[in-house]
């Protein structure tokens, strides 16, 4: 029975693996790495280590797929037009 | 090189790294196996100095050298972000616009912070018996503070959010960590021994000697050190412009596409 | 099959994300895959400590010698390391934050074309 589980809880953690891999927009890949993080707490906990599923939790499933949304946010911010502007700008000064 | 080539030192480069892990998957010790000489020891290890969760002894006694370098690690890397996210010359700070969040949403937010908080604070003191500890529950309290930017607006949270304490509290967690070491090294023994304190009664909360300590230690360091971090993105992310962005971008969305 | 699928399975989590790493044309993706590649070393760990019918080595609700408990060596390697390659990763993606503000792009391909 725990063998089964285990064997479930791998083959998952491998499709969300490929899939956050895939998946080419960083703004959905945090979604995805979202998922992976919840999928590894759950193979963590069928592998009895609580500690790391914890740890898993509150990292993998929260903290890392934020981070990446701000930078995303960040990035974004930059309007297209502007930058070119500015890029032309640069090659005519120089 | 070009794309193409590229391409296929790739494909070589992997199926050759897929060959040699699949040859030693075959070869490492069955899955489940019931061979742990290093688990057995470890359990042995912890039972004697009195701490339930074997996996904290192993952390904070056994190995407690080893987290030393893992949480320099991470301040180093805290650091870093820190530098490298500060405010540029080139830059200028906007205040963001409040937000209006729905009621049902800053309900359930304000309700969950104070909730979240003390899990967190609870996985930091019962790291000893219970699954948790400082790097869990520190991370587990630092995203609660940040409840409160969903529940009201990003003003609010840098209200009760002052930085500078909250990087005084990073260093401090790792200077706490330093001097309980060297308190090992005064009284008698090796740096970091846990001999210092007695070990205590199985299975209560002043159990397993330096271990709460320097549990507190890390969790300190890992809350102060995620706030700090959040703080430096979110800043960036909502407050911070540079030449060639939008202004009052507040909500994010629909500005590039 | 189960005594090598754990092992294999990292293997594929830690080659994929080797993969998307390298073809990856967005920094922030790319750092994305690198933490893929990072929970491969989690699922190898866990693995190796595992012992068939054992519970956790958290003695708060039996007393110790009741049941085969699987090792917390590893547990405690992985744990440390889940918390610590986060700001790790806050770090890279501090570093994309940069050059996304000094090069205007985000395409590693763009980028070696800038220096030259």
């Amino acid at each position: 029975m725990a063998d089964v589980l285990i064997a479930l809880a791998l083959l998952l953690v491998a499709a969300t693996a490929t899939a956050a891999v895939a998946v080419r927009d960083p703004a959905r890949q945090a979604l995805v790495l979202s998922v992976l993080g919840l999928t590894l707490t759950l193979l963590f906990t069928v592998l009895q280590a609580p500690d790391v599923a914890l740890s898993q939790l509150a990292v993998g499933s929260a903290l890392t797929p934020l981070l990446i949304l701000l930078s995303v946010r960040k990035a974004r911010r930059r309007s297209l037009d502007q930058v070119r502007a500015e890029k032309e700008a640069e090659e005519g000064g120089t | 090189m070009n794309r193409r080539l590229r391409m296929w030192v790739l494909l070589l480069g992997l199926a050759g790294t897929a060959a040699v892990l699949a040859a030693a998957a075959f070869r490492l010790p069955a899955f489940g196996t019931d061979f742990h000489p290093y688990g057995d020891r470890a359990v042995r290890e912890a039972l004697a100095r009195q701490t339930a969760n074997t996996v904290a002894a192993v952390n904070f006694d056994q190995r407690a050298f080893d987290t030393l370098g893992e949480e320099t690690i991470l301040f180093a890397a805290v650091l870093g972000t820190v530098v490298l996210l500060r405010q540029a010359r080139d830059e200028r700070h906007v205040e963001p616009a409040p937000a209006d969040v729905a009621a049902p949403v800053r309900r359930y937010a304000l309700v969950l912070l104070p909730v979240t908080l003390v899990a967190g604070l609870y996985i930091v003191a019962h790291g000893q018996l219970t699954p948790g500890g400082g790097f869990q529950g520190g991370v587990v309290a630092a995203t609660a503070l940040h409840l409160l930017y969903i529940a009201v607006d990003y003003r609010a949270l840098e209200r009760i959010r002052p930085l500078g304490v909250f990087e005084v509290g990073d260093a401090a967690g790792e200077a706490a960590y330093l001097v309980i070491g060297v308190a090992g090294l005064l009284a008698g023994s090796s740096y970091l021994a846990n001999t210092i304190l007695p070990h205590g009664t199985f299975n209560t909360l002043s159990s397993g000697g330096t271990v709460p300590l320097l549990n507190a230690a890390i969790g300190m360091e890992v809350a102060c050190a995620v706030v700090v971090l959040l703080a430096r993105f979110l800043d960036q992310a909502v407050e911070i412009e540079g030449e060639g962005e939008n202004a009052g971008g507040n909500a994010g969305e629909g500005e590039r596409k | 099959m189960m005594d090598v699928l754990p092992y294999l399975v990292a293997a594929w989590v830690f080659l994929v994300g080797c993969y998307g790493l390298a073809t990856s044309r967005n920094l922030i993706h790319g750092v994305g895959c690198l933490a893929v590649c990072q929970t491969a070393t989690y699922v190898l760990l866990l693995a190796v400590g595992y012992r068939k019918g054992g519970t956790s080595p958290v003695f708060a609700d039996f007393t110790p010698g009741a049941r085969p408990v699987v090792d917390p060596v590893v547990q405690a390697l992985a744990l440390t390391d889940v918390v610590v390659g986060a700001t790790v990763t806050a770090l890279l993606l501090a570093l994309v934050i940069q050059v996304a503000k000094r090069h205007h792009t985000l395409d590693p391909d763009e980028l070696s074309e800038l220096r030259g």
